[in-house]
């Protein structure tokens, strides 16, 4: 089958950005789509052309590297699907596609297809985490956690941070990507003692980091490849209001005497 | 270390502001106190249907609250400020976040609403003002504004087309502004369950409506000469 | 020059060893910590584990990752679970069990006290884990779940859905980013390892290409953990993340870093085969499938038919005539092995006739489809994903892939490979799966080294030697970066006809061809001297575009795979020499009537430790004895 690409082409983060249009006449069903992506990439380097730039690494959907818009969604059209596990069967002989990075302000482009989500990593050091030192943690079953809280903890925690959230929001807000880490925490117990104070210094970080607010649209849920619900959206404002009204950031550090 | 100080109160406040959480939030308590207002200000009009001592009598009732009535009037300025405030600038902040638009974007999930609520909110709010000259003030009517008597101001006013015309247009966008508005509230104020979720959509739809119909059947009504 | 392979374990009772170990390690004054550089590569359960647990230790860590993040580790793929000899399941199960399982599973080709040392902190693994906030899976009452995996006796099996590997990453990462907020540990994402640099025979840094940039920086340390992960990536086609690679364990090799079973390489049996010549890697179908699905090739050669007409009269359910005992639950080799002989004979199905049929239709008509559903049905979906075909309807088409490599760098008890500061943990070492790994053993291994391994032994190093004296206008150094620099510039300059895709898919079919799933004398002789040849054209005829100041995928690429080019000559040196089959490694000569694998612990009961001599010289291999005093020696019998 044969697919017409139009390509966002951007040498480096500084340098303005165009749409580039190529051909790919020899692409198979049976390909995903980043595997037909290989395929205009090896053409354009034995024609001596700069190939595609595009993030990817385990294309088994996992590890959140992969994602750029298709047609102006993130990661294409198959809902619950990375772009790496998308295959090239739901498209047809003929199509003409876009291809553009993620976009927003926090996820500044490095190169063509590839933007720099390091803003997602400084979000989790800000506050996205149990502070326990190795060695310290009691034994394993001596918390008893509700299964449905374990469940629901489970089902925020499958975010695999690739940012497709922010990509699809109108306010570019990493809004569900934030909660999914709060409510993963924050319903479980071992995740009490730091609630408050991760709520607050992530959502304010969220903020720093220039991520846009949730106008409940529901896109982000739409487009999320593990299903992330907007529930936690809600829960996270619950926590951060909580957190706005009681919490107190400590002062100095007293120290042993 | 992340140095981030919300412990005096003020700071407090305004830390909590700074965070595009707590704009949503304020959007949302003080959309709630509009919202409220637009339903009781509605089913208090509506009595137009049931003739003009019936209504001028509201009026006359809502004036001798006195000083009650100008805390309502208080609390409500606030809120239509701090709602304005905050749209504007998280409108600011949408472009912000993003610098550069994307060439071609689909929407999946957006509602017509969802989508429309940053003009339609200016617009209501315009209206808004021209209602205050048109009904409260007087203003706009000119000659034919008669302080004390409601009905014959407000049958005078729609009997106009075009300010019937503007009446309808916004109550409409002011419909769909709640529509999404409505639930959108309560997902900013944190009220997510998968139990009462959908009903709390319904019930931002049913209010929409409710608000839509009402509204829009006094012009309505007046143009086409069922109320005199 | 011989290596020194002094395992350096220690003397006592095998329960006894590590607690002593630990006793006798000298310690590093708290005030005194912070003075001492330690570089991190890798951020994976192992790479992650280290350099978050240094930094709670107060070392000054600095971590490197390629990827954008420390959370894409290919770690982050692993679905089963993780084992800890825990026995909350009250069935016998205990530390000296676990490490008995792991010796045998591992066909006798581990070091006891490591084993042992990995099944006595599994325990605390877990324990670690959960305060983290991992969210394992749990019973009703709010106590841990268990299940059993990999054909083991007892449900030692910790897990989170299927995506263990996810969850327990995300846990580490979590724990590295705390320690980035609080400044003990500086990440650097982005970034490839491309040299190891040896001063007075102690490791003192690396030689890095920002991958954004292009700049090739000097990174001094006081000590260097490798934590990068497995070298599958040789094979080109396995389940391996497309940018895994061998890179910084093979620099440390050829700067004097012993190179322990480069040919213990682990096939995975149940994976959605190629299905084309595009193909970019291979997906994992969960083991458990074989429990319900029936393998099956057409009697008829190269039958191109719609499975569902074929009639049962023509299918040869393979597995189960040859091995009517355990059917289609034989052992992962065996099952790997007869889907390669099936296909060799021309009997394999789906596009070039690489693939054999898993068929759940008589389980389905058995059970009914809401039991499968259960019981698959996510598997399913990543069946139908990727290949569009419905599993419910259609028989599965699964064949073999290159999962794991046992092999690595050599490693004493102390995690240190044979240069001084020089550590290595999780699958780059070798250490503990002998010749074959045990399922929901890796995640184990990983988390092992990094969380509570490393912490003693590094403080155990570092404490003997003085912080600092040496900086990045070394002699070292310099020449390091001028032979990254030269490398890469020769990678741009030579501008040849072929891509470097074409020369690793070159390389994966000779790898998987004759260093594969069955290996023999000749096909390892022909590949020994085919891949020089391959070498010497890659570096004549590649092309690699684009320039090295910029972000250049082609060009990191060329590095791993020039890097790749040498190691498989290596794996197949190894495997050549090692005559016997054992685990991971099988050699056709060498099997018992029925099949199985044949070792001989006469001539070859040891590591095999690989000596960098020079380029285009044959390396010396070295030997470490490996002595059985518990687990007594026997052939392994699945019957």
């Amino acid at each position: 089958m044969k697919i017409i690409l139009n390509i966002w082409r951007q040498q480096n983060a500084t340098s303005a950005g165009r749409m580039v249009r190529y051909e790919v006449p020899n692409a198979n069903e049976h390909m995903s789509f980043l595997e037909m992506l290989d395929v205009l990439n090896e053409e354009l380097t034995r024609k001596g052309e700069d190939p595609v730039t595009f993030e990817h690494d385990c294309r088994e959907g996992i590890c959140g590297c992969c994602g750029f818009m298709i047609d102006g969604v993130p990661h294409g059209p198959q809902r619950g699907t990375t772009v790496c596990q998308l295959h090239m069967r739901h498209f047809h002989d003929g199509d003409e596609l876009w291809l553009e990075p993620f976009r927003a302000k926090a996820f500044p482009v490095i190169k063509d297809l590839m933007v720099d989500r390091s803003a997602f990593d400084r979000i989790i050091a800000s506050g996205g985490f149990i502070s326990v030192n190795t060695g310290s943690a009691p034994d394993g079953n001596a918390l008893p956690v509700i299964k449905k809280c374990s469940d629901m903890a489970m089902d925020a925690a499958a975010c695999i941070g690739c940012g497709a959230c922010v990509a699809s929001c109108p306010n570019a807000s990493a809004s569900l990507f934030v909660s999914a880490k709060i409510s993963h925490l924050g319903q479980l117990p071992q995740g009490q003692a730091e609630r408050d104070r991760r709520a607050s210094r992530m959502v304010l970080k969220m903020t720093d980091e220039g991520f846009g607010y949730c106008t409940n649209t529901g896109e982000c849920e739409a487009v999320c490849p593990k299903g992330i619900k907007i529930e936690n959206i809600a829960r996270m404002h619950r926590d951060y209001i909580k957190a706005s009204a009681t919490f107190r950031e400590e002062t100095s550090g007293g120290g042993a005497g | 270390m992340s140095s981030i100080a919300v412990n005096s109160g003020l700071n407090r406040t305004a830390t909590f502001y700074h965070s595009v959480v707590g704009k949503k939030v304020v959007m949302a308590v003080s959309g709630f106190v509009l919202s409220g207002f637009v339903l009781g200000h509605m089913f208090g009009n509506l009595q137009l249907f049931q003739g003009r001592e019936k209504l001028n009598h509201y009026a006359e009732m809502l004036q001798s609250l006195g000083g009650l009535l100008w805390f309502a009037r208080f609390v409500l300025l606030s809120a239509a400020v701090l709602h304005i405030t905050a749209a504007f600038q998280l409108w600011r902040l949408k472009n912000e976040a993003r610098p550069q638009a994307y060439v071609k974007k689909a929407h999946i999930a957006t509602s017509y609403a969802a989508r429309t609520m940053i003009w339609s909110g200016p617009i209501v709010g315009a209206f808004l003002v021209y209602h205050i000259l048109h009904f409260t003030t007087g203003q706009a009517l000119g000659d034919q504004f008669i302080k004390g008597d409601v009905y014959h101001n407000v049958i005078v006013g729609f009997q106009n087309p075009a300010a019937s015309f503007f009446y309808i247009i916004a109550n409409i966008l002011l419909a769909i502004h709640l529509y999404h508005g409505v639930w959108s509230m309560f997902q900013s104020l944190g009220v997510n369950h998968p139990k009462y979720t959908p009903k709390l959509k319904t019930l931002a739809k049913v209010y929409g409506w409710v608000i839509g119909i009402g509204n829009v059947s006094m012009p309505l009504a007046v143009l086409v000469g069922l109320v005199k | 020059m011989a290596l020194n392979l002094d395992s350096k374990i220690p003397s006592g009772p095998i329960e006894q060893k590590w607690q002593k170990a630990k006793f006798e390690m000298k310690l590093v004054n708290p005030a005194n910590k912070r003075k001492y550089n330690v570089i991190v590569v890798g951020s994976g359960l192992a790479g992650g584990a280290a350099a978050a647990s240094l930094g709670e230790l107060g070392y000054n860590v600095k971590c490197f990752c390629f990827q954008d993040s420390p959370r894409r580790a290919h770690s982050i793929a692993a679905q089963g679970g993780i084992n800890a000899a825990k026995n909350y399941q009250n069935d016998g199960d205990s530390v000296y069990r676990l490490f008995y399982d792991t010796v045998k599973g591992g066909d006798f080709r581990a070091r006891e006290a490591n084993v042992y040392r990995l099944a006595e902190v599994s325990v605390d693994i877990i324990d670690q884990c959960v305060a983290q906030g991992v969210p394992f899976a749990r019973e009703y009452g709010g106590v841990l779940a268990n299940r059993s995996f990999g054909g083991a006796q007892v449900s030692r099996t910790f897990y989170a859905r299927g995506q263990t590997g996810q969850q327990l990453l995300l846990g580490c990462y979590q724990a590295l980013e705390r320690q980035v907020d609080a400044g003990r540990v500086k990440m650097l994402y982005r970034y490839e390892m491309l040299e190891l640099v040896v001063i007075d025979g102690r490791a003192r840094g690396i030689i890095t290409r920002n991958m954004v940039t292009g700049e090739i920086e000097s990174h001094v340390a006081d000590a260097v953990v490798l934590g990068t992960g497995g070298y599958g990536n040789v094979f080109y086609l396995s389940t391996n993340a497309k940018g895994s690679n061998a890179t910084a364990i093979w620099r440390a090799y050829k700067k004097g870093a012993g190179f322990a079973n480069p040919c213990y390489t682990q096939i995975h049996p149940t994976c959605i085969p190629q299905s084309g010549d595009y193909q970019s890697k291979l997906t994992l179908m969960s083991e458990s499938l074989r429990n319900d699905g029936r393998i099956w090739v057409p009697t008829k050669k190269a039958d191109t038919r719609d499975p569902n007409t074929i009639p049962e009269t023509e299918r040869d359910y393979y597995l189960e005539r040859r091995y009517p005992a355990f059917g289609n639950l034989c052992p992962r080799d065996i099952a790997s092995r007869a889907a390669k002989v099936a296909c060799d004979e021309g009997y394999g199905v789906g596009p070039g006739g690489r693939g054999v049929y898993l068929d759940f239709s008589e389980s389905i008509n058995r059970l009914g489809r809401n039991v499968i559903e259960e019981r698959y049905g996510n598997l399913f979906e990543i069946y139908e994903r990727i290949t569009g075909d419905d599993p419910y309807k259609m028989p599965m088409r699964i064949y073999p892939a290159v999962h794991y490599t046992m092999g690595g760098l050599w490693v004493d008890y102390q995690l240190q490979s044979t240069i001084p500061g020089l550590f290595v943990l999780g699958e780059a070492n070798f250490s503990d799966h002998g010749a074959n790994r045990l399922g929901a053993s890796a995640l184990m291994q990983g988390l092992a080294d990094g969380y509570f391994v490393i912490p003693y032994t590094m403080g155990n190093y570092l404490a003997g030697v003085k912080p600092g004296g040496v900086d990045a206008t070394h002699q070292e150094f310099k020449a390091a970066k001028e032979a990254v620099d030269a490398r890469t510039k020769k990678f741009l300059s030579i501008k040849g006809k072929k891509t470097v895709d074409d020369f690793h898919r070159e390389l994966g079919k000779v790898m998987w061809e004759y260093c594969g799933m069955a290996r023999n004398a000749a096909g390892l002789d022909h590949a020994i001297a085919r891949i020089p040849e391959l070498r010497a054209e890659f570096w004549e005829n590649v092309n690699v575009p684009g320039s090295g100041a910029e972000l250049n995928q082609s060009l990191e690429r060329a590095g791993r795979v020039a890097d790749f080019l040498e190691l498989g000559e290596l794996l197949c040196r190894d495997a050549r020499i090692r005559e016997e089959s054992c685990g991971g490694h099988f050699r056709e000569e060498y099997q018992t009537e029925d099949g199985e694998a044949k070792r001989d612990d006469v001539n070859f009961c040891h590591a095999a430790v690989w000596e960098y001599l020079g380029d285009n010289k044959v390396p010396a291999r070295n030997t470490e004895p490996l002595e059985f005093e518990h687990v007594h020696l026997a052939q392994r019998n699945y019957k």
